[in-house]
């Protein structure tokens, strides 16, 4: 089982690469990490795995098939910033919701509590939404998560327990993680392997 | 020693906030339409018999607004024709609404739908409205039918521009994105994301379509091209006004028209102040 990208390309303005021939493989169950300098493209590459962005070339492929563009999908990308992940005119409950039914036993892993459910998404913190946000990523359907910069915004206790839920959820369900992140002591902690993404247009 | 600083709440409503202000223009002016549209229904045929004892009087407590060359009061006929614009009126911008709702919806689908959206709505700001209310209304064979038809079919074009581009903003949205990588439909998307992000500016766009569709309906009639003879439209009072203007019938044109002007505004007002509680951000403008 791997969700696997080759050579992979991307440039947003002509004859301006953000990424060359870029190569990355991930298992299932594995936790990989993704380390590079600011603007070397590792949102934009986390967005070309996760199927957001589709002007690129080469392939990215989930064991060796292409993945659907209609239906769920299997791979999972959640955001830096959680107060744009939702939708501002919708109570929690129905955006934790929005692709499958959220277990309990997630919901209580998570620490989400119960009367967050009918609140807005302004009536909670950044680290509650992202708890929210990766609830709802954390499907029985979903075979890898991308976590682009996740804890980025919380302090140090709270990037701890997130973490500690999250790597017990993708042991249970062998989900793949791949952790985007600038701090190399969190990625050393938490990764099985790491990858360094160089920034072209300073080689 | 302290200073204490005072709000000096001066003008009309003096010792009230804007909110409240607000609040007090829209009911104000809301009843006021209300009242016209109730009075008019339910005054009938009966108080517009013609009665040749008493024509062309000029203003009186009587007969306030005075009465025409058949000794109809003009009060009367102004209320019903008031009534009678401002239904089709409010019947036109409904319809007009629906169909920027449906296109607004239909430019979120894709590329090609959203170009084929752009297009109409060129395509129907490129002709003048008064001319193509005109063309519509005859086409269909005049009446309210035709001017009810004529009105809405033009005055989307305007409201579905500005929902368009919210929409076009909207789907640059993550939790749009995600909703779509969570395996949502477009549709789906379309109904339950964007759809309630709309919904202040469809209201407003609908309620400040009003005094233009009043507007543009009391023109065609003007013109000959509207609602028939025998109603009480606004229109066909202003327009048979003008031939006895010249008699020194001042009245006949005066009031009509300057209930027609204080209609518009007070819709407009209406969408004004609804504008600010919705949009708190213009308020201070």
């Amino acid at each position: 089982m791997h969700l696997k990208g080759e050579n992979i390309s991307f440039e947003y303005k002509k004859n301006d690469p953000v990424l060359k021939d870029v190569n990355i493989s991930l298992r299932s169950g594995e936790v990989l990490g993704l380390i590079g300098d600011s603007g070397s493209g590792k949102s934009t590459l986390c967005k070309i795995l996760a199927g957001y962005e589709i002007k690129y070339q080469g392939k990215v492929t989930m064991d060796g098939n292409e993945i659907p563009s209609k239906g769920y999908n299997p791979v999972q990308l959640v955001f830096q910033h959680p107060e744009k992940a939702v939708n501002p005119k919708w109570r929690m409950k129905d955006i934790l919701n929005e692709g499958h039914l959220v277990s309990q036993d997630i919901l209580e892993a998570f620490g989400i509590k119960n009367n967050w459910l009918n609140r807005w998404p302004n009536e909670l913190s950044g680290g509650e939404l992202q708890r929210f946000a990766l609830a709802r990523a954390l499907s029985p359907k979903t075979r890898y998560l991308i976590a682009d910069e996740i804890t980025t915004m919380v302090d140090a206790i709270t990037q701890a327990q997130i973490w500690n839920i999250v790597l017990n959820i993708v042991e249970e369900l062998n989900i793949g993680v791949l952790v985007v992140s600038h701090d190399r002591n969190l990625i050393s902690r938490l990764c099985h392997d790491t990858i360094y993404l160089k920034d072209i247009n300073n080689v | 020693m302290s200073t204490a600083v005072v709000t000096v709440n001066r003008g009309l409503f003096g010792g009230l906030n804007l909110r409240k202000k607000t609040l007090l223009i829209i009911g104000s002016t809301s009843l006021l339409l209300l009242a016209i549209v109730v009075s008019s229904v339910f005054l009938g045929e009966e108080p517009l018999q013609t009665n040749f004892g008493s024509k062309n009087l000029a203003p009186s407590l009587e007969h306030p607004f005075g009465t025409d060359w058949m000794g109809r009061d003009m009060f009367i006929r102004t209320l019903e024709g008031l009534g009678l614009s401002i239904l089709v009126g409010g019947l036109a911008s409904t319809i007009s609404t629906l169909l920027t709702v449906i296109l607004g919806l239909l430019s979120s689908a894709g590329k090609t739908a959203d170009s084929f959206v752009s297009w109409l709505v060129d395509l129907f700001l490129s002709i003048p409205h008064l001319l193509l209310i005109v063309l519509i209304s005859i086409g269909i064979g005049g009446g309210a039918a035709g001017v009810i038809t004529g009105v809405a079919l033009t005055h989307w074009p305007s409201l579905t521009r500005v929902v368009r581009a919210e929409t076009k903003q909207l789907k640059t949205q993550e939790y749009i994105h995600i909703s779509r990588n969570l395996g949502r439909s477009k549709w789906w998307i379309a109904t339950r994301h964007i759809l309630p992000h709309l919904v202040p500016q469809i209201l407003l766009g609908t309620i400040l379509m009003f005094p233009h569709a009043i507007l543009h309906e009391a023109s065609v009639t003007f013109l000959g091209f509207g609602l028939s003879p025998h109603e009480p439209a606004i229109g066909i009072i202003l327009s048979e006004s003008m031939r006895y203007l010249s008699a020194g019938y001042w009245w006949l044109a005066f009031f009509p028209g300057l209930s027609l002007l204080i209609v518009v505004l007070a819709f407009d007002m209406i969408g004004e102040n609804l504008g600010k509680l919705i949009n708190p951000k213009i308020a201070h403008e």
